[in-house]
């Protein structure tokens, strides 16, 4: 009876969270209007207000979530939600071989898909996720900064980033960590801008495609970062499961009744 | 050489001659249809794995083999090596190394090729080979995301030296990264046997500390678009092919070069010091060219040189815009052992002073001013270090390796009584430079040294490395001491 009681407290209490301000973990987003990078007609796209994870998702969250959801441990997932390199790290179903804190890698779309939707969440889009990562400490935009794209790069070229913890680099303008820094993430619609792999080929495209031609324009040098992640975004399948590849979830605004 | 004439035939009736004319056209045309014949349709037997070597060697001829189904089996690896002394970088490699591994088919082989990107790698990657026929030259069929594979096809129809490179976006940086490498596609038959065989290709790079700046370098991408090049270099790194890495030959062989350029930016202007290439394949096709100085390989493209080396030395390989080859490192070297050939180069006969402007130091002309170094040397070992990479960069040319000099001509650094004797007039013959007759370990020189364009720093490092080292004094040498003699 007592617990039913503290129950009920706590729904409420929670719901009362997510009314006035934001749920553990997360962070708001101020929702703008920005040019991402991809698109010939510098198509600007919109971004509401939304909530994202502060941290990517850690191994120890994600054996959490596999604990209580055995459907997507090693053993028993469905091949056409992941490859065989699914969840490498572990050792067996429940244990992994990896810092707790460090990010959960080696995680298929589908399976981020269903971790970030069990805690009542979904993946962030392409548009609200670059529009994140391109605030660096101090400023919203800070893509025509060199230091922005020298810090950006200079990861990439950094090995073995998915082994660090998260919560070591510095937080950005909205109060966000490691958008940088430790591995790509997935997006809910990774696969919506289409690159044939060919990125030359694409200059010719008359669709709003990923445009390899721009990467040479003085408008685009400064994010070229960008472009490797659209390039890796677009080399991917949803079933793969890769070493440098994690996650984090976001969440609608949930206005007050 | 010209045809000899036709012997003259005005006396022959004028049917036999257009009968004897129509014979020879139409059997040169049948001569030309045959080794013409569509390659796409040679026929393949058997299938093979693919040898594949690291520069500058080259896996083995392929000699009368037929063709056959090859298996080409390609990994990418994102690691960190050394581009010079102090100076690391992040390479984007095919098969570990830059340039990549060498392909070396036959024409009419269907290679079967798996490119392999390693888990550890960050980005994606894909292979353009100019050897193939069919869109993106196998780039669209081949993107793969890291700890994939991707497998392709492809049959080579034109015999050739070609390029391969990455061609994921942004293109420049994969390239600029050292994602390039040369497939070779041999001639019916082989190409004709030679003595010694090697695999060269050039790069630029662009650093974001200028050259020689040490730590890791990242790649800069304002530096690639306008062209400026940090570092020019043979085989991915500055000291690739010089030293211990040096391609040999011995007096009397035939060096076949596979000389290409990954650019992404540079035109090569290819050289060889003291030779001469008796046959450059024009841009690695069909077209051979004699008696060739210097031959131009585009940024893609690549040639095979090829020549007799007569004379024993040291033979300098270089891209010919010069500054690139002694201040970008686009330098690579060729040792020759044999005998001496007196009539083909006599070595040096004599040498004395010539001064027509009056006794005088000379100075290297410079633009700017010394700049301090930006990390001083914190204790002896780093002295030591840094000391070692001025030595190698500005006094190993004279005094060699082990400071052994060059008999009568640049005096020893080791076991030197001239240099131990005086630590003040060793600093100031560095940085004042030094001319005239002096007596070292009981032999007399009469040279001059360069003012040498050192900070002061620089100076208290080379210095401290010389003392210390073949058997010096082991004085050690400060900025401030250099200062002293300096403001003197």
């Amino acid at each position: 009876m007592f617990t039913h009681t503290f129950r009920v407290i706590l729904v409420i209490l929670t719901f009362q969270t997510v009314g006035f301000s934001q749920p553990e973990g997360m962070v708001n987003i101020k929702g703008s209007r920005y040019i991402p990078l991809y698109g010939r007609d510098s198509t600007v796209v919109e971004v509401k207000d939304f909530l994202m994870d502060a941290y990517p998702v850690t191994n120890q969250e994600f054996l959490d979530f596999l604990k209580k959801n055995p459907k997507w441990q090693k053993a028993n997932i469905l091949k056409l939600f992941a490859d065989d390199n699914y969840l490498r790290q572990y050792t067996n179903d429940t244990v992994f071989n990896a810092s707790p804190n460090s990010p959960a890698t080696y995680v298929s779309w589908f399976a981020a898909k269903a971790y970030c939707e069990c805690q009542g969440k979904r993946l962030p889009t392409i548009d609200e996720w670059e529009y994140v990562a391109m605030a660096d400490e101090v400023t919203a935009d800070a893509r025509i900064k060199p230091s922005y794209n020298q810090k950006i790069l200079s990861w990439y070229e950094t090995p073995r980033t998915d082994k660090k913890e998260i919560g070591k680099t510095p937080k950005n303008y909205w109060g966000v960590y490691d958008m940088h820094g430790l591995v790509w993430e997935w997006a809910l619609d990774f696969n919506s801008v289409l690159i044939s792999g060919e990125s030359r080929k694409d200059v010719d495209k008359d669709s709003n495609l990923f445009c390899g031609s721009a990467a040479i324009g003085a408008t685009d040098l400064m994010n070229y970062a960008a472009f490797m992640r659209y390039a890796f975004r677009g080399s991917i399948k949803a079933r793969f499961s890769i070493k440098n590849l994690g996650f984090r979830c976001a969440k609608d605004v949930e206005t007050i009744p | 050489m010209r045809k000899p004439k036709q012997p003259n035939q005005s006396k022959m009736p004028m049917l036999l001659v257009a009968l004897l004319l129509m014979f020879v056209i139409s059997s040169c045309v049948e001569e030309k249809k045959t080794e013409l014949a569509d390659t796409s349709e040679i026929p393949v037997s058997l299938e093979m794995t693919a040898e594949l070597t690291a520069p500058p060697n080259v896996p083995t001829p392929v000699g009368r083999r037929k063709a056959k189904k090859l298996i080409v089996e390609m990994e990418i690896i994102e690691k960190e090596s050394e581009m010079t002394d102090g100076v690391r970088y992040v390479y984007w490699t095919f098969g570990g190394t830059v340039p990549g591994s060498f392909i070396r088919t036959r024409v009419g082989d269907e290679v079967e090729f798996h490119l392999q990107n390693h888990p550890d790698n960050k980005l994606p990657h894909n292979i353009d080979l100019h050897a193939v026929t069919g869109p993106g030259g196998g780039a669209e069929s081949s993107f793969v995301a890291p700890g994939h594979e991707k497998v392709f096809s492809f049959k080579t129809l034109n015999p050739g030296l070609y390029v391969y490179h990455c061609a994921t976006a942004p293109v420049g940086m994969h390239i600029a990264n050292g994602m390039y490498g040369l497939i070779l596609v041999e001639p019916e038959g082989g190409l004709p046997p030679v003595d010694k065989e090697y695999y060269i290709m050039q790069g630029d790079f662009y650093t974001k500390g200028k050259n020689g700046e040490r730590g890791l370098q990242p790649f800069d991408m304002q530096k690639a678009v306008d062209e400026h090049a940090d570092y020019v270099v043979f085989n991915g790194a500055v000291n690739a092919l010089t030293g211990d890495n040096a391609i040999t030959a011995n007096v009397g062989e035939t060096v076949r070069l596979f000389v290409g350029n990954g650019g992404p930016n540079l035109v090569s202007s290819f050289h060889v010091i003291g030779e001469i290439f008796d046959k450059v394949y024009v841009e690695g096709g069909d077209l051979v060219n004699e008696n060739v100085q210097t031959t131009i390989i585009p940024a893609g493209g690549a040639a095979i040189v090829e020549f007799r080396v007569d004379v024993p030395g040291t033979f300098i390989l270089v891209d010919h815009s010069i500054f690139r080859a002694f201040n970008k490192g686009a330098l690579g070297m060729l040792n020759v052992q044999g005998e001496e050939n007196e009539k083909i180069y006599s070595g040096e006969q004599y040498e004395g002073i010539y001064l027509p402007e009056g006794p005088g130091i000379q100075e290297m002309p410079t633009t700017n001013e010394i700049v301090e170094s930006e990390i001083p040397a914190q204790n002896f070992e780093e002295q030591m270090e840094f000391g070692k990479q001025v030595y190698m960069q500005t006094c190993f040319a004279c005094h060699q390796g082990e400071g052994q000099g060059v008999p009568n001509a640049f005096p020893p650094l080791a076991k030197s009584d001239y240099l131990n004797a005086d630590v003040d007039r060793a600093i100031s013959a560095v940085v004042n430079g030094l001319t005239g007759e002096i007596t070292v370990n009981g032999e007399k020189y009469n040279s001059v040294m360069t003012r040498q364009m050192l900070s002061s720093e620089e100076v208290a490092n080379v210095l401290t490395y010389v003392y210390n080292s073949w058997g010096n004094s082991g004085q050690v040498v400060t900025k401030q001491m250099v200062d002293k003699v300096k403001n003197k």
